[in-house]
């Protein structure tokens, strides 16, 4: 069954909460990956191979570099779940 | 008709019987790599987990870095180097392709009129050399092959490109394989992925130097000639190398039947720490086993990677002869070679 936003805000928040140590509380969509949620470009790929796996879609490396924020992520996820 | 043919007879099995290494003298520290870049020895650090890489002087040619390790390799083997009937190098950084540097290590080390030849596998050539001498071992074509990785990446090294210029160093590895009655090398999980031959290239082939369409070559700022360098994408590179080569990693270790838990080592092929690191999280590798982190002091040396690693961790005590080690290389092609082994 296909995530709600919200659901996929709280999943990315456990997954940047465990690769990166930031407070679950502190992922929110308005949150930048690199200036906000020291999430860099190595890690940014373990995020998004966490978030493949936990809501079934696929994250070409061409589309990651315009996923800047949590909301863009939740968005592209929202989009192309299955 | 058709004739009887004799095979050769090998032996039942093979193993690395001894490891040998050379690093450059010079030592480079991040400082001097941010005299071309804009960053920081954080930035870098953070990134890739290295600290210093060894830079070949004029002296240290490919040959030379390759004749030390292979002395120290034979020498630790404790066999002459006259034993030596086959020689393998592994190379991307040797700019006189022919002859074979392979022969000239030969006629030099005292191997005679060992066969040898060079191979292009990138960051995996250790363990494709090592799969070869493996084979010519137990078919019988070989009793001691001395597999080699050597490279002087400082070569191939864009200075100005700050997503690579701190990546890679200098330095050869070498390893003597030969005879066991006990399986010392378990089966080869290897390969390439040939679709994803762009990922990680030089930047222009030596022929458009040949040509002179100066549009096609890389300029500096002042409008001169620049020499190739390595090119990669760091994310798709990383994406590949944590978690399809873990897979790879997780098959050698089932194809040798070897439980994680029965590991002494992980030498990994010394690309960046934080594909070491994610890698040794992705296989949930038990906190016993030991990580090779040579990266940290040598830099990315591709083929020369795991065996300089291998000799240090033995020669630091981190790792003991008989230890059971998972080793895997991989990088442009792109190409990988995984298999567990018994170190020597």
């Amino acid at each position: 069954m296909a995530a709600t936003q919200e659901e996929i805000v709280s999943g990315l928040a456990e997954i940047v909460n465990e690769i990166a140590g930031i407070p679950t509380e502190d992922v929110k969509p308005e949150k930048s990956f690199t200036d906000d949620l020291d999430v860099d470009s190595l890690s940014m790929v373990e995020v998004v191979v966490a978030a493949e796996e936990k809501f079934g879609v696929k994250i070409p490396d061409d589309d990651v570099k315009n996923l800047k924020t949590v909301g863009d992520a939740t968005d592209y996820i929202l989009k192309h779940q299955s | 008709m058709t004739a009887k043919i004799k095979p050769a007879q090998g032996s039942p099995y093979a193993r690395i019987l001894g490891v040998g290494g050379y690093r450059p003298t010079r030592v480079v520290p991040n400082e001097e790599i941010l005299k071309h870049i804009d960053s920081s020895d954080e930035w870098i650090r953070s990134r890739s987990g290295i600290a210093t890489r060894h830079w070949a002087g004029p002296e240290e040619t490919v040959a030379e870095m390759t004749l030390e390790a292979a002395g120290k390799a034979v020498a630790n083997a404790g066999i002459a180097a006259s034993q030596v009937d086959a020689v393998i190098i592994s190379t991307v950084s040797h700019f006189k392709q022919t002859p074979a540097i392979a022969t000239e290590i030969a006629d030099r080390m005292g191997a005679g009129k060992a066969a040898a030849f060079d191979i292009n596998a990138g960051c995996a050539g250790f363990g494709y050399g090592l799969t070869l001498a493996k084979g010519l071992i137990v078919e019988g074509s070989a009793r001691y092959v001395l597999v080699v990785g050597a490279e002087r990446l400082s070569d191939l090294t864009d200075l100005t490109d700050r997503s690579t210029a701190f990546l890679f160093g200098d330095g050869a590895g070498a390893v003597i394989v030969g005879p066991s009655d006990e399986p010392g090398i378990g089966p080869s999980v290897w390969g390439s992925e040939g679709d994803k031959r762009d990922v990680i290239t030089q930047t222009v082939p030596w022929s458009g130097y040949r040509v002179g369409d100066v549009s096609q070559l890389p300029l500096g700022e002042d409008g001169s000639l620049k020499f190739p360098a390595l090119r990669q994408e760091g994310q798709t590179v990383f994406r590949w190398a944590v978690f399809e080569m873990a897979k790879v990693a997780q098959q050698a270790l089932d194809a040798a039947g070897v439980a994680a838990e029965d590991l002494d080592v992980f030498i990994p092929h010394q690309a960046n720490m934080r594909i070491i690191d994610s890698m040794v999280k992705t296989l949930k590798l038990p906190e016993h086993v030991t990580v090779a982190r040579d990266v940290e002091t040598t830099g990315n040396t591709s083929a020369a990677s795991i065996p300089l690693a291998m000799e240090r961790l033995l020669a630091t005590g981190k790792a003991k002869s008989g230890d059971t080690a998972l080793v895997i290389g991989f990088g442009a092609g792109l190409v990988y070679a995984a298999t567990v082994v018994t170190l020597p």
